[in-house]
């Protein structure tokens, strides 16, 4: 699926992951939270094989789809996966504030908003203060303000030494990461901060860029 | 294996299911109905109603916690919760022993309110204690959710899952010897039930009916136990850390 990519993603930063539908964002996300079947190659994460038992603990990941339980509350959702990770209860609250979901956390999962839904499955996420969070597209869906005040999140915690790695196809996101990776057909086009990305391409657009590098003009 | 997320597995699954309202009324309901429809339907043959009818209280908790968990099981891989929770500090047998006993709790509550209507209500006769007909009930019941677990890895879709109650249990359910004793079947047919876990489950439910409690009875108990490890032991397998 991935041939050839070799990449080192820097703690303590957000790493944004760009490219086209199908250039291999998923699977390379899924393969760093050790869910993928790896035909060869070695991932590692904080030193350590990619998918071993102890980097469940540091390791979280929020799929594209919500993965939540859609015939339980938010707080019953959050409650059990509090329980599996071993987080205090506290933590229930905190979440649920972080993804700004109070006022729903006595709904049903199936009766959200598709960008509701998204929230509680990044609020899960959230719970067990991992060091190493994987989002894929983790703001499709999200109104403005709603993407400003997760991504000043994202930020934050980069800034308590988390490392994130985010997909994205939104530009002015990608704009927020300290670091890019834009890949296609499974190879990496092209990597650097975004300002250094608009000057190899002498762009001053980031969507310009983006384009330039991804149809490999 | 933590006793806690053992725990909290099983509570999300009853929850899960106390929500669903309908599905609990119809596990409570369908399976006294049927024994009532069993007993007016053999009305002139009430022999052989006094054969199948103590076991008939014992198999229905099979079939439906089959179906149910085959279910269950399918929506936690095609929502993506089983993903999430391969990737998080989740031991296997913790999901498969919280479904164990949540289901086992739910079948507990049925068998009880079947066995109330068929031994209070319908005069259903056993020579055996009632509560050893229940006691086999909740056994079968987790036999049922650890096939349903292991078959619900060959469905991709709902309507595949539903397919193998046809196609895994009606079979099966014919050749137990519940409709005829096994011994009047074509040889062929006879052997081939020696290999099927419901042949010894309704073996030991008519031992107890009959209250013949001899050393085939255990035997038969002892395949019903090892089938349901067995069952187990797939299902963990079918149940993947990492997927293409």
């Amino acid at each position: 699926m991935l041939p050839g990519v070799s990449l080192a993603v820097r703690r303590g930063i957000v790493t944004g992951l760009l490219g086209p539908s199908g250039s291999g964002k998923t699977t390379l996300m899924r393969s760093i939270v050790g869910v993928q079947i790896v035909q060869s190659g070695d991932v590692e994460v904080l030193g350590l094989t990619a998918g071993t038992a102890e980097l469940r603990r540091r390791v979280a990941y929020v799929t594209q789809a919500p993965s939540v339980y859609g015939d339980l509350t938010v707080r019953e959702n959050l409650d059990y996966f509090a329980r599996v990770l071993d987080a205090p209860s506290e933590r229930i609250d905190e979440t649920i504030a972080a993804v700004g979901l109070e006022p729903q956390q006595s709904l049903l999962n199936r009766n959200l908003s598709g960008g509701e839904r998204s929230r509680a499955s990044l609020a899960v996420a959230l719970l067990g203060e991992p060091d190493v969070l994987v989002l894929d597209e983790p703001t499709v869906g999200l109104d403005p303000v709603l993407r400003r005040d997760l991504w000043a999140q994202f930020r934050s915690l980069a800034a308590q030494g988390k490392t994130l790695l985010v997909s994205t196809h939104v530009m002015d996101e990608a704009d927020r990461c300290d670091e890019l990776v834009l890949l296609r057909d499974g190879q990496i086009v092209a990597t650097g901060s975004p300002a250094a990305l608009r000057e190899q391409t002498e762009t001053d657009d980031l969507e310009a860029a983006f384009l330039a590098l991804a149809e490999g003009s | 294996m933590s006793p806690r997320v053992t725990l909290a597995t099983a509570v999300r699954v009853a929850r899960q299911l106390r929500r669903d309202h309908r599905t609990l009324a119809l596990i409570l309901v369908v399976p006294p109905a049927l024994l009532t429809l069993f007993k007016y339907v053999f009305e002139n043959q009430p022999e052989t109603f006094a054969r199948i009818g103590a076991p008939l209280v014992g198999l229905f908790p099979l079939v439906m916690m089959f179906l149910i968990t085959s279910i269950a099981m399918l929506r936690e891989r095609t929502t993506g919760t089983l993903e999430r929770l391969m990737s998080m500090p989740l031991a296997k047998p913790d999901l498969l022993f919280g479904y164990g006993v949540a289901f086992a709790f739910v079948a507990a509550v049925q068998a009880s309110v079947t066995g109330a209507v068929a031994f209070g209500l319908l005069d259903v006769p056993t020579a055996g204690p009632v509560w050893g007909v229940v006691a086999l009930a909740i056994a079968n019941a987790v036999l049922g959710m650890a096939l349903g677990l292991f078959l619900s890895a060959f469905s991709t879709s709902e309507f595949q899952a539903v397919q193998f109650m046809p196609a895994f249990i009606f079979p099966q359910l014919l050749l137990s010897g519940l409709f005829i004793p096994r011994d009047q079947m074509p040889e062929v047919l006879e052997r081939i039930s020696d290999f099927l876990p419901f042949t010894y489950a309704y073996e030991a439910l008519a031992k107890v009916a009959a209250d013949d409690i001899d050393a085939r009875f255990w035997f038969d108990v002892a395949v019903v136990i090892g089938c349901i490890v067995l069952a187990l032991v797939l299902g963990a397998l079918t149940l993947r850390r990492r997927t293409p």
